[in-house]
C-alpha cells in the first residue's frame, strides 16, 4: 500500500477535502442559524415529529435536578430503552438497556446496570459531562430499536446505523455502519468499525473499509459484506431526503436505524457530516456534488419522492 | 466569475498593491533597508518622569544624557502639555521643565535618539569639589581596614578604584566588607565615592542606562566616575553586568532629577532597538513630531512601540497556524494556543520552552484526572486546573532554583489561563478518543508553537514586522488567500491512499 496518492489522482476520482467541504458546501448551504437544531436532539426531535418523521418513541426527558430520582421510574414498564445527551456528539453518553432482571438492567454489551448508577448517569449528563464545550444538558430516553434479522452476523452488538448525505435535498450517497469487537461495539468508524458503501439504486453493499483499508467480510464474523442488503430501501431515502424540506439545511449527514417492528426510524442529524462516507464507496462525492450545483427553479422545489427517485437514477 | 470572486480577488489585489506600495515607499522615502544588516543601530530611549504638583509654580531639571564614546545623539524632543521646555547646553545639559500653575499627578517625557557609532572621544568632565565623609563606628574601622588593602595593591587612582570595587563585591568576603554591604546595600558606588574623597581622589556617582530591547520601566544604574588630573574614568560597580550596553546619562555627578514644586517624583525609562540606514540616521529624515499624515507606529512614544514590537509579529504567527492547518492539515488542540506558545517560546529561549511545556502540560493532566473524578461543573474545574498551574510553575521555578538551574526561572512567562485550558481540551480529549489523539494534537500543537517561534524570531522577519507596515497587508492578503484554499490538504493525500487504482 502507498503512503500517499497525488492530489491530481484524488481530484480525477472526485474525492471533497475537508476544505472544500468547508467552504463550498456547510459555508454555503448550511447557515449558521440553522445549526442548534441539529445539535440539540431534543430540538431535532420536536422538529421533526412534527413533520411526521418516524423516529424512536420518546419516554421521557429528564430536565431538571429534582426530575433525576424520577428517572428510573420512567423506565420502570419498559424493559429496553436508550438514554442519551440532547447534546452529545459522537455517541457520546449513550447507554443503552436491552433486558432487565429484577431492579437491576441488563445493557447490550451484558454488563448489568444498578438503579443507581443510572441515576447517576442521568445527572452527569445533566451536568454537563458529555455535551459539546460541557454545557448543561437534559437526558432522553427513548425506546429500543429491535435489529432486525438482516443485520445478523453483520454486527457484533447494537445496531447498525445508516449514513446518508443529502445535499440541496437529494441523497447523494449513502454507507452502513457495522460494529466490531475492534470498535468496542460503536458504530464509529475511527474507532474501527466497518463502513459498507451502498448502492443508491437498490441498497446493496458496494465495497467496504475499516481502517482506512478495504476488506470483503466482517472481521468478527466472517460472513461475506457483498451479500448485504438494506430492506426498506426506498422509503430509508425518502426520509432522509425529508429532513431537508423539514430542517433547511443544504447539507446534511443523516443517520437512520431500521427497527424490526417500525421499519426505518431517523437517529440524529449531522450538519458537518465526515468525508469518510467516500472511503467506504470507493467514489469521490465531488461529480455528483457538482450536478446538484447546477440545479435551479424548479428541480429545487420537487417532492422528496420525486427528489428521492432522482438521484436513486443519477448515482446509481 | 461571480460577483463575490471579483470583490473577492479586488481586495486581494488592493491588500497587495497597497502592502508593497507602503514598504517601498518606506523603503525608498525613509531609506529603510529591506535586508537585516548593513545598518547602524539606533536606540530610541524614553525618560517618563513623574510627580505630584504642589498647587502652584514648578521646575522640573533633568539630567540630559550627551555625546559619549559608543554613542551619538542624535535627535531628542520633549512632550508635556503646557510646561515651557528647554535645553539647557554647555557644561551641565539638562531639560528643563517649568510651569506657572500645576496641581496633581504630571507626567512629562523626554525622548532622544542615539545612534551607535565609535568616533566620539570621551568628553572632559572638570573634577568636582572634594568632600569631607565621616563614618560611625563599627564601619569607620571597616572602611579604613578595606581601604589599606586596596591602597597597598594598587598603583594610582583607577587600579585603587577597581581594587576597592574588587574587594567590595568578594564572594567569599570577609566580615567587615559583609557589614558594609549590608549598610550600603544598593549604595556602593555612593560608598566607593566617600571613601575615595576621603583620601583626597576625585570621585563622584554617575548614572547609566543599559540598553536592552524593548525594555519598559527601567531604572538607571549608578556608576563610579573617579578623577586623575582633568582625566577621569567610569566604572561599573555591579560585579555583573554581561555584554549590555551602557549609555551614560548623566556623567558628571549631578542629579539626575530636581522637581521644585512638586513631590513623590520617580523617572522611569523605556528603550527600542531600531535599525537604520547610515544615511537616514545621520539625515534625521525620520520624522519625530506628530502629524497626521505620518500614520505610522513610529510616530507613537517609545514605550508603546515596544510593546507593537511583539504585538505585530503575532500575524506571522497566526500565518503559519494558517498554512499548518489548512495546506497541512495538523491538528493542534485549540487554534491559536500555539501561537501564545510561540511567544512565550521567545521569551524563554526554545529548549526551556519545550521542557517546560511539557513539564506543565503533563503534570497538569495527572492532576486533571484527579479532578474528573469528582464530578465538578466546568467554570470549578477550569479554575482549579488555573490553580493547579500555578502551583506546578511555582514549584518548578523554586525547584530549578534550589538546583542552581535560572534557566527554570523562565517558565514563568507561561501564559497560564491557556494553558490551562489546554490542559481541559487535551484531558477531555483523553477521555473521549484516547490518548493517541492527545499524543497527535499535542505534538501537532508543540511542532505549530516550535515553526512559529522560528518565524517570529527570525531578525529579518522582526525586521520587516516592525519597520514596514505593508508587510502586514501582505500578510493579510496571504491569510484571505489561504481562506479561500479549497485544495486537499497534506494529511489527506495519506488519509484516502488507500482510494489508488
Amino acid at each position: 500500500m502507498r503512503y500517499l496518492i497525488s492530489p491530481w489522482t484524488l481530484a480525477r476520482r472526485g474525492i471533497l477535502g475537508i476544505n472544500q467541504r468547508n467552504r463550498q458546501y456547510i459555508a454555503r448551504y448550511n447557515p449558521r442559524s440553522l445549526f442548534p437544531l441539529v445539535d440539540n436532539k431534543l430540538k431535532t426531535r420536536e422538529t421533526l415529529a412534527d413533520a411526521g418523521i418516524p423516529m424512536a418513541n420518546l419516554i421521557g426527558v429528564v430536565e431538571t435536578q429534582s426530575q433525576v430520582a424520577r428517572a428510573a421510574d420512567l423506565v420502570a414498564h419498559t424493559s429496553g430503552f436508550a438514554i442519551k445527551p440532547a447534546k452529545g456528539s459522537g455517541g457520546k453518553g449513550i447507554l443503552v438497556v436491552t433486558q432487565r432482571d429484577g431492579d437491576e438492567f441488563i445493557k447490550a454489551s451484558g454488563a448489568r446496570v444498578s438503579r443507581a448508577d443510572l441515576t447517576r448517569h442521568v445527572a452527569n449528563i445533566q451536568s454537563g459531562l458529555y455535551s459539546l464545550a460541557g454545557a448543561a444538558d437534559v437526558a432522553l430516553i427513548e425506546d429500543l430499536i429491535r435489529p432486525t434479522s438482516h443485520f445478523d452476523g453483520f454486527t457484533v452488538e447494537g445496531v447498525p446505523d445508516i449514513r446518508v448525505i443529502v445535499c440541496r435535498g437529494y441523497p447523494v450517497m449513502a454507507m452502513v455502519r457495522l460494529s466490531t469487537h475492534a470498535s468496542d461495539g460503536k458504530a464509529n468508524l475511527h474507532q474501527g468499525a466497518v463502513g459498507v458503501g451502498l448502492n443508491m439504486a437498490t441498497g446493496k453493499a458496494i465495497s467496504a473499509v475499516q481502517h482506512g483499508r478495504s476488506l470483503t467480510h466482517h472481521p468478527d464474523s466472517g460472513k461475506c459484506l457483498a451479500d448485504l442488503e438494506i430492506p426498506d430501501w426506498q422509503r430509508l431515502l425518502e426520509l432522509a431526503a425529508q429532513c431537508y424540506d423539514v430542517t433547511g439545511l443544504g447539507y446534511l449527514g443523516i443517520d437512520i436505524v431500521i427497527d424490526r417492528d417500525r421499519g426505518p426510524l431517523l437517529l440524529e442529524l449531522n450538519a458537518r457530516p465526515g468525508l469518510a462516507i467516500q472511503l467506504a464507496n470507493d467514489t469521490g462525492l465531488l461529480p455528483r456534488l457538482r450536478q446538484l450545483d447546477a440545479l435551479t427553479g424548479a428541480a429545487l422545489r420537487r417532492s422528496a419522492e420525486v427528489r428521492t427517485r432522482y438521484s436513486q437514477e443519477w448515482f446509481a | 466569475m461571480t460577483r463575490a470572486g471579483i470583490n473577492f480577488w479586488a481586495l486581494i489585489v488592493g491588500l497587495l498593491v497597497v502592502g508593497i506600495a507602503l514598504i517601498l515607499h518606506r523603503h525608498w522615502v525613509y531609506e529603510v533597508p529591506l535586508i537585516h544588516g548593513e545598518t547602524q543601530t539606533v536606540w530610541s530611549v524614553e525618560a517618563r518622569v513623574e510627580f505630584m504638583a504642589d498647587d502652584g509654580p514648578v521646575k522640573v531639571s533633568m539630567a540630559r544624557p550627551s555625546d559619549q564614546p559608543g554613542f551619538t545623539l542624535l535627535r531628542q524632543s520633549g512632550a508635556s502639555p503646557g510646561y515651557g521646555l528647554n535645553f539647557t547646553e554647555g557644561n551641565d545639559p539638562r531639560a528643563v521643565w517649568a510651569i506657572r500653575h500645576a496641581s496633581g499627578r504630571q507626567q512629562l517625557y523626554y525622548q532622544t535618539d542615539l545612534l551607535e557609532s565609535t568616533f566620539n572621544a570621551a568628553e572632559e568632565v572638570a573634577p568636582p569639589k572634594l568632600f569631607r565623609p565621616d563614618w560611625q563606628e563599627p564601619y569607620r574601622t571597616a572602611v579604613d581596614s578595606i581601604f589599606a588593602d586596596a591602597y597597598a595593591a594598587s598603583a594610582d587612582h583607577y587600579s585603587l578604584a577597581r581594587e576597592l570595587i574588587k574587594r567590595v563585591n568578594e564572594v567569599d568576603a570577609p566580615q567587615h566588607v559583609l557589614l558594609l554591604r549590608r549598610a550600603y546595600a544598593g549604595r556602593l558606588p555612593y560608598l566607593l565615592a566617600e571613601m575615595l574623597n576621603h583620601a583626597n581622589i576625585a570621585a563622584s556617582v554617575v548614572f547609566g542606562l543599559e540598553l536592552r530591547d524593548g525594555r519598559r520601566r527601567q531604572q538607571l544604574t549608578p556608576l563610579l566616575r573617579v578623577w586623575d588630573g582633568d582625566d577621569s574614568q567610569v566604572f561599573s560597580v555591579a560585579s555583573e553586568n554581561g555584554d549590555v550596553p551602557m549609555m551614560l546619562w548623566e556623567q558628571r555627578g549631578a542629579p539626575v532629577l530636581d522637581v521644585i514644586g512638586g513631590y513623590d517624583s520617580r523617572i522611569r525609562f523605556s528603550m527600542l532597538r531600531r535599525e537604520e540606514s547610515t544615511y537616514s540616521a545621520l539625515n534625521d529624515s525620520l520624522p519625530v513630531q506628530q502629524s497626521l499624515l505620518n500614520f505610522s507606529i513610529h510616530s507613537l512614544p517609545v514605550e508603546e512601540q515596544a510593546m507593537f514590537k511583539s504585538i505585530l509579529l503575532l500575524p506571522v504567527g497566526a500565518l503559519v497556524v494558517c498554512l499548518l492547518r489548512i495546506v497541512i492539515g495538523i491538528r493542534t488542540s485549540g487554534t491559536f494556543m500555539p501561537v501564545l506558545i510561540a511567544i512565550a517560546f521567545m521569551q524563554t529561549s526554545l529548549g526551556t520552552g519545550i521542557v517546560g511545556f511539557i513539564l506543565v502540560v503533563g503534570t497538569g493532566l495527572l492532576v486533571r484526572s484527579y479532578l474528573s473524578r469528582l464530578n465538578l461543573l466546568l467554570v470549578a474545574r477550569i479554575s482549579a486546573v488555573i490553580m493547579t498551574v500555578i502551583a506546578i510553575i511555582s514549584v518548578f521555578s523554586v525547584l530549578s532554583y534550589k538546583l542552581g538551574l535560572t534557566e527554570g526561572l523562565k517558565i514563568m512567562f507561561f501564559p497560564m489561563i491557556i494553558l490551562a485550558w489546554t490542559i481541559e481540551r487535551m484531558s477531555i480529549l483523553w477521555e473521549e478518543e484516547g490518548g493517541r489523539e492527545v499524543m497527535i494534537q499535542g505534538g501537532g500543537s508543540l511542532l505549530t508553537a516550535v515553526l512559529a517561534y522560528g518565524a517570529m524570531q527570525h531578525p529579518l522577519v522582526q525586521h520587516l514586522t516592525f519597520n514596514f507596515m505593508g508587510v502586514q497587508f501582505v500578510i493579510l492578503a496571504l491569510i484571505l488567500l489561504l481562506g479561500s484554499y479549497t485544495g486537499y490538504r497534506l494529511f489527506e493525500l495519506h488519509r484516502f491512499a488507500v482510494l489508488k487504482r
